[in-house]
């Protein structure tokens, strides 16, 4: 996984609450095998009509957000089923940063595993970014996950929390996978003492 | 009880960092698995412990001519399931046993689920496993992946909930509207990062099938997972089943289970208390699970709402579903009617559903479908007789999967089709674009399909013959 450190990019509103998974990537699109090629389906069923026709209000298809990589949305962000397409869509379509209020649990999580920032900030705090990002056409954001603040060329900066680990991982580009190997002697130790009960014997 | 099964699993522990939980049961479909299987074979891992990994398809399943997969890229995910089971040794119940279904039916049905157990799957409705006492939450594929090669994964420890049910469930309440009320009241997110214990005589009373359904719908509470602690209807389910233990085993498996149960006097990090005595049948009127009302009510006027965050979204849900404010429940015309999922999908659905239907007919305006949770159910219906009743009053009886729930498969709403629905999401689009959920109870659905719109289930005229 990519390392992600200090990033500035152009920021994309979605102003509504409780974005749910099947909205970021409907499940017509689930079907492939891969874990790439998931952008092209981000928010499809806002994007299109059923003609497959662009609509245009829709802010992901307005010229002025066009490249942006830092994604601003309301509550409860994420909500719904374990999809990672979702976060895969997010990337994938060019956003390495969500900023929300608050994100459902899963795909929180799912987000670290693919290299995106989720950042929780206050409900006054995103109402104020969506008004700058209304205001500015071209309105960016830095996001600087070594200090932990989000920042633009007007003079803003906010801090925003994370938890240590979760920046760790981030900024490191680790493989989770191969964390946990490096207790195989407890998981292998744990499952001698429970080998029982694992094989149905109490 | 999240205590003592969390310190059961624990592996390792360090200050500010996530713990290694061990898993105990690892559930595999075919949507959010292929890329974890390719994980491994792009990294030559192997799967750690294929005996505690089990395989089905439900997602992609037709429940017409199942073995005539029209779509090829739906026919590919279930193929590359097929694949990957034999190539890592994971068993897997496919199309042809009678095991299959929807992985949160089949699984509690072949004795897999059991108290105090850790068990994850790709699929956020994992939660239904925690009406067992087991810690049962969904995971994304990266995760999967980090099972299949680990057995374990890392794991920030969840704060608790207490939801108190208070009073006894009146008549016609069922399990459905015990959590569609829940969350019509507290909202889609008033359990994040929460594991809930659901506690009270109302949850106690339950059947283990009405169990699923309450912890079934915990993620739409926005909570991590759901508990309810295990006792002799916990114990009388398992008894007998494939995988559960056997003989004095099972005896000696019951002792430990019972201890499980959280001590008294112990503190959540909070409770919510939602009064059952009074709850009608509810009906979703919006486009996410927390716009529930009671039959009796009407489509609630946006402005009315407390928050603007709540008025805007009401008002979107209300135009995307073509409702107006102030409309009964009781007014809204349905086109649809879909009848299983992993909510209530199981034979008790299907035999309250088959109660309201029986002697009455589906209205000329309504398209009807029954679709059991999994081949059991399937067998178990028509050995009562219950696909009779269906068919006789105009219902469609389909073969097990997972089918409108998210319509994946060919199962799917028109645009501008409504749709009472006795799954657990009424996203936008969730079945077919356009297409418009109410989330409701299997009786309820029932009567709807046969009235043509909503109506309350509590004054229905049960009739004891199939006379339609």
């Amino acid at each position: 996984m990519q390392p992600f450190i200090k990033s500035t990019g152009l920021v994309a509103p979605v102003d509504r609450v409780n974005v749910d998974t099947d909205a970021i990537i409907p499940k017509q699109f689930l079907k492939r095998i891969e874990r790439s090629g998931f952008g092209q389906f981000l928010f499809f069923e806002w994007r299109f009509d059923e003609q497959g026709a662009v609509i245009p209000e829709f802010n992901l298809n307005k010229p002025r957000y066009q490249g942006a990589s830092v994604l601003l949305s309301r509550a409860n962000f994420g909500c719904g089923s374990s999809r990672e397409h979702a976060p895969w869509a997010i990337l994938d379509y060019g956003f390495n940063v969500v900023i929300a209020p608050s994100f459902a649990d899963i795909f929180y999580n799912n987000c670290f595993k693919n290299g995106i920032l989720p950042i929780k900030l206050s409900e006054e705090q995103v109402d104020d970014l969506f008004k700058r990002t209304e205001a500015t056409e071209g309105y960016k954001l830095t996001v600087d996950l070594e200090n932990k603040v989000i920042s633009d060329d007007q003079g803003l900066s906010i801090p925003f929390e994370l938890d240590e680990h979760r920046r760790q991982f981030l900024l490191q580009g680790l493989d989770d996978i191969g964390l946990t190997l490096q207790h195989a002697d407890e998981i292998s130790a744990y499952e001698a003492k429970n080998e029982k009960r694992l094989a149905n014997v109490f | 009880m999240f205590e003592k099964i969390w310190n059961n699993h624990v592996i390792h522990s360090e200050a500010g960092k996530p713990s290694i939980l061990y898993i105990d049961l690892h559930l595999v479909h075919e949507v959010t698995s292929p890329q974890a299987f390719e994980g491994l074979r792009m990294t030559g891992r192997k799967v750690r412990r294929p005996d505690l990994t089990f395989a089905t398809m439900d997602h992609n399943v037709p429940t017409k001519d199942r073995f005539n997969i029209s779509d090829p890229i739906s026919k590919q995910q279930i193929d590359t399931l097929t694949t990957n089971a034999a190539e890592f040794g994971v068993k897997l119940y496919d199309l042809n046993t009678i095991d299959q279904g929807v992985v949160h039916v089949m699984g509690p049905e072949l004795g897999l689920t059991h108290p105090g157990k850790t068990i994850v799957c790709g699929d956020s409705h994992t939660s239904t496993h925690g009406a067992f006492g087991a810690l049962a939450f969904g995971i994304g594929t990266s995760e999967v992946e980090h099972v299949l090669a680990t057995q374990c994964l890392q794991q920030s420890k969840a704060k608790t909930m207490k939801v108190n049910f208070i009073g006894k469930r009146p008549a016609g309440i069922t399990a459905k509207d015990l959590i569609l009320g829940l969350i019509a009241k507290y909202g889609t997110d008033f359990a994040t990062g929460y594991v809930i214990e659901y506690t009270g005589e109302a949850i106690t009373g339950l059947t283990m099938e009405e169990r699923m359904t309450v912890c079934n719908m915990s993620i739409e509470g926005g909570a991590r997972a759901g508990l309810i602690a295990p006792d002799e209807t916990t114990f009388n389910y398992l008894r007998g089943r494939e995988y559960a233990p056997q003989g004095e085993d099972f005896d000696r498996a019951v002792e430990q289970w019972k201890a499980l149960t959280t001590d008294e006097g112990a503190v959540y990090d909070t409770e919510v208390d939602l009064d059952v005595a009074t709850l009608v049948p509810q009906v979703t009127w919006g486009t996410s699970p927390g716009m529930g009302t009671g039959i009796t009510s009407i489509v609630p006027y946006p402005e009315q709402l407390p928050t603007e965050n709540e008025r805007k979204a009401a008002e979107k849900a209300l135009e995307y579903m073509d409702l107006a404010p102030g409309t009964p429940m009781t007014e809204i015309p349905i086109d649809y009617v879909f009848i299983g999922s992993c909510t209530n999908g199981r034979i008790e659905d299907l035999r309250a559903a088959a109660s309201v239907a029986k002697g009455h007919s589906v209205s000329p305006n309504v398209t009807a479908i029954v679709v059991p949770g999994s081949g059991r159910v399937k067998i178990q219906a028509e050995k009562e007789g219950l696909d009779q009743i269906f068919t006789a009053a105009g219902f469609e009886w389909r073969e097990a999967g997972c089918s409108m729930c998210l319509a994946m498969n060919p199962d799917v709403l028109q645009p501008g089709q409504r749709c009472a629905s006795t799954s657990n999401r009424n996203f936008e689009g969730r079945q077919g674009r356009g297409g418009r959920t109410h989330l409701v109870s299997p009786e309820m659905a029932a009567a709807a399909a046969i009235k043509g719109k909503f109506t309350d289930v509590r004054n229905w005229e049960f009739k004891s013959e199939v006379t339609a």
